[in-house]
């Protein structure tokens, strides 16, 4: 049986691969990217995870703590995905100012 | 047509990864029983890289949070190209914003009074609360990351409640520079002192006390006031507010 978090975190992924193969509109598709992101991070952090574990910060209460390197690394991605999600919403708000849109149809019409 | 591609690809994708994730175990492994692949000897050791940091990342660094041992400590070369992709997307979102700067903007309506008041109250409270996020990032979950987007935020606030207002850039400018160079003095300073970049040079100190792990708070206050000026960069571009 496969666990939810790995689900959760697949379905997010499919949704994203979904958005952007076949919505038109820019702004679904990054909201797309992103969402792929998101079930990356979260199937990351629950491949760490140890049942019963805490948050590998030691203060001498516990004794059982999951595995740090994944929610380093994981870190690094979100920084990461937040500098792609903001130069992608720069460049489609440089697209909308010169054509005028944000339908791809549109926008590919227009160059013709 | 593109919809049933895209449907059809999705659960394709869905089935495979999901088939291929059954096999990998959820929650009840032991971290120490990660074998672990030395090529040199050619040998399975049982010395797992996170029962490593587990175990001797306090006595190694002196960090109390694990990860921000491994990020800022093991992992510290990482985190300063992780800062440099940041600062390079910062500038891309203001020079691509920048071309656009010549048409005429359009009227920002004011916020209400409720808005207005609130966000003068609130500002330095959230500045504050970022600042205890990335100072005490080697002792509390945090760091400097966090606590740069919460300080972007309190300028995004502002940017919503006045129109009119928008961030010194010369100001942010400094700051910025100076916290990268802070993060790469630090790492020379190490290298000149015990031959490693970012070696931990200075003491310890006593474990969970604001003043210990070394070079670790330096460089995550260091951090902090680098995101923050960089996201407050990225949003005052993006308001496309100047004089």
């Amino acid at each position: 049986m496969i666990p939810y978090y790995y689900l959760a975190s697949v379905a997010l992924i499919v949704i994203g691969i979904y958005i952007v193969i076949a919505k038109k509109n820019l702004i679904k598709i990054i909201i797309g990217l992103d969402m792929m992101d998101t079930g990356v991070n979260l199937l990351l952090i629950s491949i760490g995870y140890v049942k019963g574990g805490t948050a590998p910060i030691e203060n001498g209460n516990y004794t059982l703590y999951v595995d740090p390197i994944p929610q380093a690394l994981v870190l690094t991605a979100i920084v990461i995905g937040v500098s792609v999600m903001a130069l992608a919403l720069s460049i489609v708000i440089g697209l909308y100012k010169n054509t005028g849109s944000l339908e791809l149809d549109e926008i590919r019409r227009e160059r013709k | 047509m593109k919809r049933i591609l895209g449907g059809v690809i999705a659960v394709l994708i869905f089935i495979v990864l999901a088939l291929a994730f059954v096999h990998i175990p959820f929650g009840n492994i032991d971290l120490a029983e990660y074998h672990y692949y030395n090529p040199v000897d050619n040998e399975h050791t049982q010395d797992s890289v996170p029962q490593h940091y587990l175990d001797e990342g306090k006595k190694e660094t002196g960090s109390t949070n694990i990860v921000t041992a491994v990020v800022v400590d093991y992992r510290g070369f990482d985190t300063l190209g992780e800062v440099t992709v940041l600062f390079l997307a910062s500038t891309g979102v203001g020079s691509i914003m920048y071309i656009f700067e010549k048409e005429k903007r359009r009227k920002v309506r004011r916020a209400n009074a409720v808005v207005e008041t609130a966000s003068k109250l609130l500002f330095g409270f959230i500045i504050l609360f970022g600042a205890y996020i990335f100072v005490h990032g080697h002792l509390t979950p945090g760091g400097g990351f966090p606590g740069g987007a919460v300080i972007a935020s309190s300028f995004l606030l502002l940017y919503l409640a006045y129109p009119r207002f928008h961030a010194e850039h010369k100001n942010l400018n400094i700051a910025e520079s100076l916290a990268g160079l802070t993060f790469v003095g630090v790492g020379i300073l190490g290298l000149f002192l015990a031959g490693y970049f970012l070696y931990n040079f200075l003491p310890f100190g006593l474990p969970t006390y604001l003043f210990s792990a070394g070079v670790i708070p330096v460089i995550y206050v260091a951090v902090g006031v680098k995101v923050g000026s960089e996201l407050t960069g990225i949003v005052d571009a993006m308001m496309g507010v100047r004089e």
